[in-house]
């Protein structure tokens, strides 16, 4: 009865079920994996140009403090932070930001006129006029940031972090 | 070497004999209508499945469970299908869970010696619908809320109690996120469990008593 290439009804169900359930389970895996992974995978791009307005409002040879907020969307919801650099103005062409954030432990830090310094009051950390570290513990200079002119306006190029 | 790893395994485990008495059982020469309960128990699992990646993002709390819901839905991979599958799976047990016991009782299968398997699948199906009744909130939404409004409301008239009751389901006289903290509980811990409980004596008694065959027209 069997020839010899004759596929038995038995083996070709075996086949037939075996290829359909793996495609089945492949159809059933691959979204339940991406599923699971879906927010990992959402990167958000979080460097940006800010800007920090007319470059003329800063005075000349004082640090000023500008505060911005920067809106993160964590799965429905939406963290806002917010954050301070300080410009600086050498003088019509030379200028200067950084972080306000210190290099220490991440307390922010305040330009003291009187001292002429920007002091950290956790740790009693001084930076001078170009964010380098005078005394105490932080262990590099404030964070600048990358800057640029347009149209009078002044930018900065804003990396998480 | 698979063969003799099996061997080994089957020895310990006695898979062969699981699968003798549970699958390899005989059965009468039967119809598509008994074929009611195999599907309510698949849709029951798919059910769990789709249940728990659900959970993964879903968020009890009238601050969040609308936004996460509508975050499955448009944001997560997929997310669409998950719940999809799970809206329609749950619609889909009730009619089968339901048409499996109207072919039960046509077909008198209740009867001696398979009354308490007919009692397990009666509270199979109320704690079924019980399933249906709390997942109806979870999304909460205007339907959500408004439904279960209602459906709280209703047994608020019985006499006496009524009150008392309403207060049990809601966790206080109003719809609350206490509610829906305990509408979420129920659906995912406490009928879950009531169920898979009463689906392993339902399951054992199929296989220990076997299934009856369909009514002949002389008895």
């Amino acid at each position: 009865m069997a020839e010899p290439n004759r596929l038995e009804r038995r083996d070709f169900v075996k086949v037939v079920v075996a290829a359909l359930g793996t495609i089945m389970g492949a159809c059933i895996t691959l979204p339940a994996i991406g599923y699971l992974l879906s927010p990992a995978l959402a990167v958000q791009k979080k460097e940006d140009w800010i800007p920090l307005g007319p470059l003329d409002s800063y005075t000349i040879g004082v640090p000023t403090l500008f505060s911005f907020t920067r809106t993160t969307i964590n799965g429905w919801e939406r963290t806002v932070n917010s954050y301070g650099v300080y410009i600086t103005r050498f003088d019509d062409v030379t200028h200067k930001v950084f972080s306000n954030k210190c290099t220490h432990l991440s307390c922010r830090v305040t330009w003291q006129e009187d001292l002429a310094e920007y002091l950290c009051p956790c740790h009693d950390g001084f930076f001078d006029i170009d964010g380098e570290v005078i005394s105490g513990p932080p262990p590099a200079p404030l964070t600048e940031y990358e800057t640029k002119v347009e149209e009078g306006v002044l930018y900065i190029f804003f990396v998480e972090g | 070497m698979a063969v003799k790893m099996f061997t080994w395994i089957d020895e310990r485990l006695g898979l062969s004999t699981i699968y003798n008495v549970v699958l390899d059982r005989n059965v009468p020469k039967v119809n598509w209508w008994y074929t009611l309960g195999s599907a309510s128990l698949f849709l029951f699992a798919l059910q769990v499945v789709t249940g728990i990646f659900l959970t993964v993002y879903y968020v009890p709390s009238p601050d969040h469970a609308y936004d996460s819901v509508q975050y499955i839905m448009n944001e997560v991979s997929f997310g669409w299908l998950i719940r999809g599958v799970h809206h329609w799976g749950a619609t889909l047990m009730v009619i089968f869970v339901f048409i499996h016991m109207l072919r039960t009782f046509y077909f008198a299968a209740y009867k001696y010696p398979r009354e308490i398997t007919w009692l397990t699948g009666v509270f199979l199906l109320l704690a079924t619908l019980g399933m249906g009744f709390t997942g109806y909130l979870l999304p909460w939404n205007q339907r959500a809320y408004w439904a279960t409004t209602v459906g709280t409301e209703i047994p608020g008239t019985a006499p006496f109690i009524g009150d008392f009751i309403i207060r049990i389901l809601r966790g206080g006289s109003d719809l609350s996120a206490v509610t829906l903290a305990r509408f979420f509980s129920v659906h995912i811990w406490f009928l879950p469990a009531i169920i898979v409980l009463l689906i392993s004596v339902h399951m054992y008694l199929v296989i220990r008593i076997g299934i009856s065959s369909v009514p002949k027209k002389e008895e």
